[in-house]
């Protein structure tokens, strides 16, 4: 006779066996980074053969020229992404995992928008990209104001957000987001760049006025380069905001004729820039004399696009530029090969920095060997890498704001040929232009949406 | 001193371009009664005249870039330059000036069609049915535009030797530091013999006081046997072909697109009404009243005290003025009062 109970549990055979239960569970997690991934993230591809970005560019709008140059890289991103055509930077870029098979072994398909250079039509054009393109990931927009913007919906949505170009420190600052990155420079690191020449250029007892486009990328363009120029020992007479797309800017022009200014720096971009610029050199402030010295224009962010649309009125001015076809690094030949090949004409610095972030993007996939936007947001952050064109960069973790070189640029007085506009006067060192991520405030939010 | 007398050309200057599409909307209104919300798209439409001028002017062969060696490039040669070497580089620079001489004509016709092919079917509708089928029509304008040259502005240069600046100062005893663009003083000269013309036209020609005699009593004018809308037709194209010259000259100083007619109209509109509806004298002087007012508006010394006033001044000195003066500054009794 015994009393043998059939289910005699002790409480440590209880405890033995749950530990053991749970490291069966937990098994495929130490073969699978991704194991239990919430496998119903938005726009899970699962099974299927493709994938979709979506590529959120202004195809009309003040900005629409380096839109339509942003999309041209991504579709040639796409291309050597797949393995198609001479590969590009793929060929350079290091650490890379990227084989050009796809993405995990998915063919990379894409869908475009236009942000109109407008927050409430990118967002909508973004939305709409999330919720009936399907896509994985949303790049582009040449705007902060429209990076800010689709920025915290693509955080809300759980979608991964790779900025295009979007110079405010904002972006990167107090409206940064767990699901955003940005690849290119901003508005303080101009700022840095450019005091030293300023200083060795224009001396140290100067007088600027800035004309500033309303909105969060002006005004911290202004913030930075009022805080540098300040630094200097330059006073500043007057900042005032022009709305963007003006049009005609004379009536904010007239007034810095006899304001005692010998500086006019223009914060504004694209058709802006190009319009405020031609029409100040038609008020003649170039050719000005004040408190005895040449009146000078500065433009703090400088584009090759803008400066073709500028004409001759861009020569001699001095500005900062995330990155300039005539780079002679391999990664930077590489790619304006490949460029230029494909469309006729060098890559602007909006279009380079778009075809980066994509590739960045497919590599973060590949090393976290899922879409799952948690584990890509993980790979991105820290990630230290070469070959894309700036030397050394790396994705700061805490703000997602990638530091490298930064480049000071000057119209060219004498181009050898149709694209050859923009002269490099300095090449900044990254660490020059690195700063605390906690002086722009922002917090990142969470990993899972 | 002289930033006040800047501020004054630049809002003369602006309030140009005001007046002149100002003025051909009160033409409109004035003889045939319509409310024609397509007057900036005509205003448009002659900015696309100079830019089609200028395409033509610049049609090209593809030459290879022997300066760029690492992919192929082309440069675009014009033809004009290729078989005329001395005159064409001269007549590509002097393209804006030079599409007058296409958009008269086109706009003549443009007119002539709009107004036998549409507008005379609403002569007898209300005010709102106009306002509609006009505001349609423009619609329908700026997406043929659209769609034919793209939604991105389209820069067009001054000729090279007005691209700089007039010392104006000197010419007043300011100083030489006075200086205001060569261009932006032809386009104020430009729009006063404009202005000039039309007055003239109306008032010292036979045929403008058969318009003037219409546009008082249009009944009577037909009983005496003149065929007064056929006159009609001819204003309407007249208006049609004004504020396409205000658009061929506007084009060095604001790049065209397909939207700069509708940022116009809305301020055109204002003009009409705060000059009077149906006065042409009106709609000229709030033109240019409206145009230095803005410009004053800007100034930083007044944006220091009133950030943002310049975006709404506009609308702010149309509000008191008719709160004063409700028929405008020369609006006549019975004119749109019902």
């Amino acid at each position: 006779m015994t009393n043998e109970n059939k289910f005699n549990f002790s409480r440590r055979g209880m405890l033995k066996a749950g530990a053991a239960g749970g490291l069966l569970a937990a098994t495929p997690s130490f073969f699978m980074r991704d194991a239990w991934a919430a496998s119903d993230f938005r726009n899970n591809p699962g099974n299927a053969s493709e994938i979709k970005l979506g590529f959120n560019v202004p195809q009309t709008g003040p900005y629409s020229e380096e839109g339509k140059d942003e999309l041209r890289a991504f579709k040639l991103a796409v291309k050597h992404l797949n393995g198609e055509g001479d590969g590009g930077m793929l060929n350079t870029f290091k650490p890379s995992v990227l084989k050009g098979n796809g993405v995990l072994g998915k063919k990379v398909g894409f869908a475009t928008g236009d942000t109109q250079t407008k927050s409430d039509a990118a967002r909508a054009s973004a939305k709409r990209l999330i919720e009936k393109e399907n896509v994985l990931m949303i790049s582009g927009g040449s705007s902060s104001g429209v990076a800010v913007a689709v920025q915290s919906l693509c955080q809300e949505q759980g979608v991964v957000f790779m900025a295009g170009l979007t110079h405010s420190n904002d972006t990167t600052g107090k409206d940064k987001r767990r699901y955003g990155f940005r690849h290119f420079f901003n508005a303080y690191m101009s700022g840095r760049a450019l005091g030293p020449v300023l200083e060795k250029e224009y001396g140290k007892e100067r007088k600027a006025y800035h004309l500033t486009a309303d909105y969060t990328w002006g005004w911290t363009q202004e913030e930075s380069m009022k805080a540098t120029t300040e630094e200097l020992g330059w006073q500043t007479t007057a900042t005032v905001r022009t709305p963007v797309g003006a049009g005609d800017f004379s009536q904010y022009i007239t007034p810095v004729l006899n304001s005692g200014a010998d500086v006019l720096i223009l914060n504004h971009y694209g058709k802006d820039m190009i319009n405020s610029l031609s029409q100040a050199v038609q008020f003649g402030l170039r050719d000005k004399q004040v408190n005895g010295k040449n009146f000078e224009i500065v433009v703090p962010l400088f584009s090759r696009l803008m400066a073709q649309g500028a004409g001759d009125a861009i020569k001699g001015i001095l500005g900062t530029t995330n990155w300039n076809w005539k780079l002679q690094d391999e990664g930077s030949q590489a790619f304006v090969k490949s460029f230029g090949a494909e469309y006729g004409a060098p890559p602007s610095m909006a279009a380079h920095t778009c075809y980066v972030q994509t590739l960045l993007y497919a590599n973060a996939c590949e090393m976290a060997g899922t879409f799952y936007p948690p584990e890509v947001i993980k790979s991105l952050e820290g990630f230290k890498f070469d070959g894309m064109g700036n030397g050394a960069t790396e994705y700061r973790a805490e703000d997602h704001q990638c530091f490298k070189d930064v480049l000071v640029v000057r119209g060219n007085e004498n181009p050898s040929s149709q694209f050859d506009l923009l002269n490099v006067v300095e090449t900044t060192p990254r660490s020059q232009v690195e700063y605390d991520w906690k002086i722009f405030g922002g917090e990142l939010g969470p990993y899972k949406a | 001193m002289d930033a006040v007398f800047l501020q004054i050309l630049n809002g003369l200057d602006k309030g140009a371009a005001y007046a002149l599409i100002a003025l051909g909307l009160t033409l409109v209104f004035g003889t045939l009664g319509i409310v024609n919300f397509a007057h900036g798209a005509l205003f448009m439409l002659g900015a696309f005249c100079a830019v089609t001028f200028n395409k033509m002017l610049l049609i090209s062969t593809k030459i290879l870039d022997p300066t760029v060696t690492l992919f192929k490039a082309y440069k675009e040669k014009p033809y004009l330059e290729i078989w005329f070497p001395d005159v064409g580089p001269v007549l590509v620079d002097y393209s804006v000036p030079l599409s007058i001489l296409l958009a008269i004509p086109v706009m003549l016709l443009i007119g002539f069609i709009l107004e036998r092919g549409l507008i005379k079917h609403f002569y007898s509708r209300p005010h709102a049915d106009q306002i509609l089928v006009t505001f349609g029509l423009a619609i329908v304008i700026q997406e043929l535009i659209k769609a034919v040259f793209g939604a991105n502005p389209i820069p067009q240069g001054a000729p090279d030797i007005l691209a700089g600046s007039a010392a104006v100062g000197s010419w007043i005893g300011l100083g030489e530091n006075v200086v205001y663009p060569w261009w932006r003083l032809i386009y104020l000269s430009f729009s006063g013999i404009i202005i000039f013309g039309v007055f003239a036209f109306l008032q010292f020609t036979t045929y403008g006081m058969v318009v003037r005699a219409g546009m008082r009593d249009r009944e009577t004018v037909g009983l005496l046997g003149i065929n007064i809308q056929k006159r009609f037709t001819i204003v309407f194209s007249l208006a049609t072909a004004v504020a396409g010259l205000a658009g061929v000259m506007y084009t060095p100083i604001l790049p065209p697109d397909y939207h700069m007619g509708m940022d116009f109209l809305v301020l055109s509109f204002v003009v009409v009404v705060v000059g009077g509806m149906g006065s042409l004298g009106g709609a000229v002087l709030a033109g240019f009243l409206l145009g230095i007012v803005q410009s004053f508006a800007s100034m930083t010394e007044v944006k220091a005290i009133l950030p943002g006033i310049d975006q709404i001044i506009i609308y702010l000195v149309a509000v008191i003025i008719l709160l004063v003066l409700p028929r405008g500054l020369m609006g006549r009794a019975g004119v749109m009062d019902d």
